[in-house]
């Protein structure tokens, strides 16, 4: 499988703060990513460096073996970005921002945002403030695949949309995945929506990278373990979280074996992705590694 | 247009993939799906369950996998088994026992939610030990 997205000891500092830092990726063509992590984690930072928006402060970013980091044409033709709060120019026309957009760009493919737009019922002649949020996503998003880019980068793609629109957007980026090819890259506090959506998982805390690779993957390789109570912090390897109630602990391990040698009084389960997600990002950062 | 459309529960815990694969082995347990019929596209599925086609492809390759369905390449994904409905001697004795325990159940005084949690726990364990 190819690599859509590299990136090798990747690190921004603004001023004395490192936003990200020690950041090695490396993403296959074709998938779906789900960057996640809480605020102030490095997120917006990572999907800037990746877009040619901001320069590294160390560390090397490629995509599809292009360096990211030189700003030139052809790095940013290949790169489609749709950033927080999906901004457009109010005051213009949908038609005036595909107009716009031939001439700003490279590669410019405007039937095929003219009928993403028809599909989702949205006239060229409407000014653009005038749409709903929703519909101004989707706007966004059309402008953005218009690229034909290989790699499409959404930062929060989904905030501030409703669950009709949210399923909408979500519907016409996979959509584009399947006819298209598009590898694509999201970041999202909405995890729940995720699983659906997503095939690898990129997880961020406090600029440092916690957590890389195929969802099915990173699933297969932790369990949850059930037991009596133990105050003590059981010394279990791998462990990445322990909760406990009056009468049991639970164990999230990382774990390569479908059971892992402990007493036998503890039962394994499988753990589901928004679980792991959670005890990853509530976890002191010191164990992670 | 196929015979056959998927749903998708974000909150069942079942990860997707598995869900579709589910869904196939129960229409062709229930007789909704018989041997010679087209499951959609991949593109069909992704437009309707704003689902990623990788999940999909993975479904179907796990189909195919278990002997349920063929892939014609250019024409689509056919249905190639169908599972042997559960015949009726069976499945009468496991339904009367089934009943009993959930009469003996419910005279304990268990309610309906803890029933259901009890069979789910039994279920898994078994299976975690490939027993069932």
């Amino acid at each position: 499988m190819s690599t859509a997205l590299e990136t090798r000891d990747l690190g921004m500092r603004y001023g004395r703060k490192w936003a990200l830092r020690g950041c090695s990726l490396r993403l296959p063509t074709g998938s779906v990513i789900a960057l996640v992590g809480p605020n102030g984690a490095g997120k917006t930072t990572l999907l800037q460096l990746i877009t040619g928006l901001l320069r590294p402060t160390e560390g090397t970013v490629e995509v599809l073996g292009r360096d990211a980091r030189t700003g030139s044409a052809e790095a940013l033709a290949q790169v489609g970005f749709v950033a927080q709060e999906h901004p457009l120019y109010r005051g213009m026309s949908v038609a005036d921002l595909l107009r716009m957009g031939r001439s700003l760009n490279l590669r410019w493919d405007r039937p095929m945002a003219e009928r993403r737009l028809a599909d989702v019922g949205i006239p060229l002649t409407q000014r653009a403030g005038a749409l709903s949020g929703g519909q101004q996503a989707q706007v966004a998003l059309a402008l953005a695949l218009a690229k034909r880019p290989a790699l499409l980068v959404l930062d929060e793609p989904l905030a501030n949309l409703d669950p009709i629109a949210r399923r909408d957007f979500m519907r016409t980026v996979m959509v584009a995945v399947a006819e298209d090819e598009v590898t694509v890259l999201l970041s999202s506090h909405v995890i729940a929506d995720l699983q659906a959506v997503c095939d690898q998982l990129v997880l961020l805390k406090d600029g440092s990278l916690q957590l890389a690779g195929a969802i099915d993957d990173v699933l297969a390789g932790h369990r949850i373990l059930t037991g009596p109570r133990t105050d003590a912090e059981p010394p279990v390897p791998g462990l990445v979280r322990a909760t406990h109630s009056d009468r049991h602990t639970d164990l999230l391990v990382r774990t390569g074996t479908d059971r892992p040698e402990f007493h036998p009084a503890w039962r394994s389960h499988p753990v589901g992705l928004e679980e792991l997600i959670l005890a990853y990002l509530e976890q002191p950062t010191e164990i992670a590694r | 247009m196929s015979v056959f459309q998927f749903r998708l529960d974000g909150s069942s815990g079942v990860p997707p993939y598995l869900q579709l694969v589910q869904q196939v082995r129960q229409g062709l347990l229930l007789g909704h799906l018989r041997s010679g019929d087209q499951l959609p596209t991949v593109k069909e599925v992704v437009a309707s369950l704003a689902i990623n086609p990788n999940t999909v492809v993975k479904a179907y390759r796990q189909l195919e996998h278990e002997g349920m369905v063929n892939a014609r390449p250019g024409q689509g994904t056919f249905i190639t088994a169908s599972i042997e409905p559960v015949a009726p001697g069976p499945y009468a004795r496991l339904r009367h026992s089934l009943e009993q325990w959930v009469r003996d159940a419910h005279a304990a005084g268990l309610d309906d939610e803890t029933v259901t949690a009890m069979f789910a726990s039994v279920h898994s364990e078994l299976r975690t030990e490939g027993a069932a």
